[in-house]
């Protein structure tokens, strides 16, 4: 998409003016313009004018005036500062609009990014101010109708981040990020009717809003090592608890490859806990890491019933914990061996000793350390085969008698 | 098996000439045999899901039955009633023996389901046959593959149902039972469970009902009824016996009314179908 500058704001608005004020005054002396936008809106109320270039020139006055520059009565010279109200015609081809001359901070986070050093490279479609905020009909973004309104972001960055085509060019991270974005829980809850809809963070609450880094770059807030800093800026209990995990303690011991909030809960695709999808999938993100354990899961009841879907039966976070998961040997763990029947009694009530003495891992294939259940396994699978052996022979060579007798009576009955 | 409707063509002149049948099961067997059928499919396809919970046939079918909870309650229902069968039927075999002249021959003789010296070489014999290096062994009133099915039932009864006992009573089995106990449940109820449904639904139909001779299904289980020549050809040890007892007058009968054969074979069908299918769901789980 190339930066176009859709100018028809500006026309309308010289319309409505001289309707106002200037038209009964100018009719009678015709003094030089004292307001410098009725000159530019001489060219330029026209939607349909062209420029030299066949670009649209066209303003739309009424959309400036209620933009946030034209309630501040600004003068098209403010952003256009290459051009003078007293040197008409101007040059066929003028400088982009310099935001900076007002919002130096903004712009200047915006040029370390990863949209403004695209551009510099020569990339048309990389964002720019524009193209996130409009042009000539900029909103706050407090106004519900504006571009950068909280409700409004995962469009308006979803032009390029939701666009297939676009993504597919640009070679844009994480793929269509803002279809995701709106099915995960963040993205509903933007675009709920509820008082607290502002609450929960759309494209900006994560990335920033003019300092939107990398996720490779250190300082970006959505790098991995800033990940739960950033959740946590909401979600302060869950980081609390995450931060006395086993998970957290090796976080913070330097392990960067431990999981921090995104590896169970996804950057984008965010779902709400308590539903019965999460709670299925996130066994498998679990298991991402602990695979012998959800091997040895999947063999358990527990295990297959949450593989077909449903959560009556115990996942994961059941018996470890969700963000406090420790281990065994910690005192403070669901599963130390001091805590489990109570971890057990919170589905099962009636649990004792040796009810949570079960192995809700246990290893069939696991000869060393759980010698009963490879032996049984071993001893089930021998009379599989001893017995499909058998009678599987038996009844392969008695359909082939069958099938020869058959074959004898027929000859014998003259067919 | 295409072949077998020509070959029912070719017997039947010479075979259904006499029109007699003669009593095979009882009522009771009959209906037990039905109630342990129905119950073992239901439990079979509600079961069997769980072993192969990664597969999407598995997913659907567990929706159909009202999700794993109605799954397992069906699973329940029909375990419930298949111990009380079973139950009923060593209560039965007991009371019999008690009841018979001589209690022995419940438990020893032609009569009984208890394996002898003759089904070893009969199954000697039928190997043979198989290769054709003999005649067909001379079968009395149950053969080895008849009583192994029914030891079969036997001994799954008490590992499936016992190892399903403890996994549903967990609470109460873990007073007196380790929790490793629970595992071992696990895994044998499962293995087991795919031995009995695999067996029943290949070998066991194959034996009673697939095979040429009897294809689709043999009938006798539901109406307790066979044909003279049946018994002649198929069992002539005990056609033998009961003529020289004197004991094949009182045995026989009517043919089978046709309401019964209706039953029969729509019930038969029905448990085919559901068998085959779902082996045809395994076999494809553990190939894919």
């Amino acid at each position: 998409m190339p930066l176009t500058f859709p100018i028809q704001s500006l026309s309308a608005l010289v319309i409505v003016l001289a309707a106002a004020f200037a038209g009964p005054v100018s009719a009678q002396t015709a003094p030089p313009a004292a307001d410098p936008n009725e000159s530019c809106m001489m060219c330029h109320s026209d939607p349909a004018a062209k420029g030299s270039s066949g670009k649209s020139i066209g303003v739309d006055a009424k959309a400036f005036a209620g933009s946030v520059h034209g309630q501040m009565q600004f003068k098209c010279t403010d952003c256009h500062s290459d051009v003078s109200a007293e040197k008409l015609p101007h040059a066929p081809t003028l400088k982009p609009a310099n935001c900076a001359s007002c919002h130096e901070v903004p712009v200047k986070e915006y040029l370390e990014t990863a949209h403004a050093k695209a551009r510099a490279k020569g990339n048309t479609v990389a964002a720019s101010c524009g193209d996130c905020h409009g042009t000539h009909d900029i909103q706050k973004s407090s106004e519900p109708t504006s571009r950068t309104n909280f409700a409004r972001l995962d469009a308006t960055c979803g032009a390029c981040h939701g666009n297939e085509a676009v993504i597919k060019q640009a070679n844009l991270p994480g793929g269509n990020v803002a279809s995701q974005y709106r099915d995960s829980i963040h993205g509903r809850k933007t675009h709920s009717t509820g008082s607290d809809a502002a609450k929960a963070p759309s494209c900006a609450g994560c990335h920033g809003a003019h300092k939107i880094l990398s996720k490779t770059d250190e300082a970006s807030r959505v790098n991995r090592e800033n990940i739960a800093a950033m959740c946590g800026s909401c979600h302060m209990q869950v980081l609390s608890r995450f931060n006395g995990s086993q998970h957290g303690i090796m976080r913070q011991a330097g392990n960067s490859a431990a999981p921090t909030c995104i590896d169970c809960h996804s950057a984008h695709q965010i779902q709400q806990h308590n539903t019965v999808q999460w709670q299925v999938d996130v066994i498998k993100e679990c298991g991402g890491c602990h695979a012998d354990f959800i091997k040895s899961y999947r063999d358990t009841y527990h295990g297959q019933v949450t593989q077909l879907g449903y959560t009556r039966v115990a996942t994961c976070a059941s018996c470890h914990g969700a963000h406090e998961v420790l281990p065994a040997s910690n005192p403070k763990s669901m599963i130390a061996p001091e805590n489990r029947v109570t971890t057990c009694r919170a589905c099962h009530a009636g649990a004792n000793a040796n009810f949570a003495a079960y192995r809700p891992h246990g290893n069939a294939h696991d000869r060393e350390g759980d010698p009963i259940l490879y032996y049984t396994r071993i001893f089930m699978q021998l009379l599989l085969a001893g017995v499909f052996g058998f009678f599987g022979l038996h009844t392969l060579l008695w359909l082939v008698r069958s099938l020869v007798e058959v074959r004898s009576r027929r000859g014998r009955g003259g067919h | 098996m295409p072949n077998s409707i020509p070959m029912t063509k070719t017997m039947t002149p010479s075979h259904a000439t006499s029109g007699r049948y003669y009593h095979r099961f009882g009522p009771i067997e009959r209906v037990m045999h039905v109630f342990l059928m129905l119950t073992f499919i239901g439990c079979a396809i509600t079961g069997v899901p769980l072993l192969f919970a990664d597969h999407t046939w598995a997913t659907v079918l567990v929706k159909f039955m009202g999700g794993f909870r109605g799954a397992a309650l069906i699973h329940r229902i029909c375990a419930a009633i298949m111990i009380v069968v079973f139950v009923g039927h060593v209560l039965r075999v007991f009371v019999k023996s008690f009841l018979a002249e001589d209690w022995l021959s419940v438990f020893w003789g032609p009569d009984s389901m208890v394996p002898n010296l003759k089904d070893g070489q009969d199954i000697v014999g039928q190997m043979k046959w198989f290769l054709g290096m003999g005649p067909r062994p001379q079968f009395d009133r149950f053969t080895y593959w008849e009583k192994f099915d029914y030891w079969a039932v036997f001994w799954g009864m008490f590992i499936i149902g016992g190892s399903g006992l403890m996994l549903w009573f967990p609470h109460f089995f873990s007073l007196f039972l380790p929790g490793w106990v629970f595992n071992v449940a696990t895994i044998v109820h499962g293995e087991e469970a795919l031995l009995a449904v695999g067996f029943i639904f290949t070998i066991h139909f194959f034996n009673g009902h697939l095979r040429p001779e009897k294809f689709p299904m043999d009938l006798v289980i539901f109406t307790g009824r066979l044909p003279e020549h049946e018994l002649k050809e198929e069992r002539p040890v005990e056609y033998a016996r009961l003529v020289r007892e004197g004991r094949l007058a009182a045995l026989e009968t009517d043919p089978p009314p046709a309401e019964t054969v209706m039953f029969g074979r729509v019930l038969g069908s029905i448990g085919l179908i559901l068998g085959v299918l779902t082996i045809i769901a395994i076999i494809y789980s553990v190939l894919f």
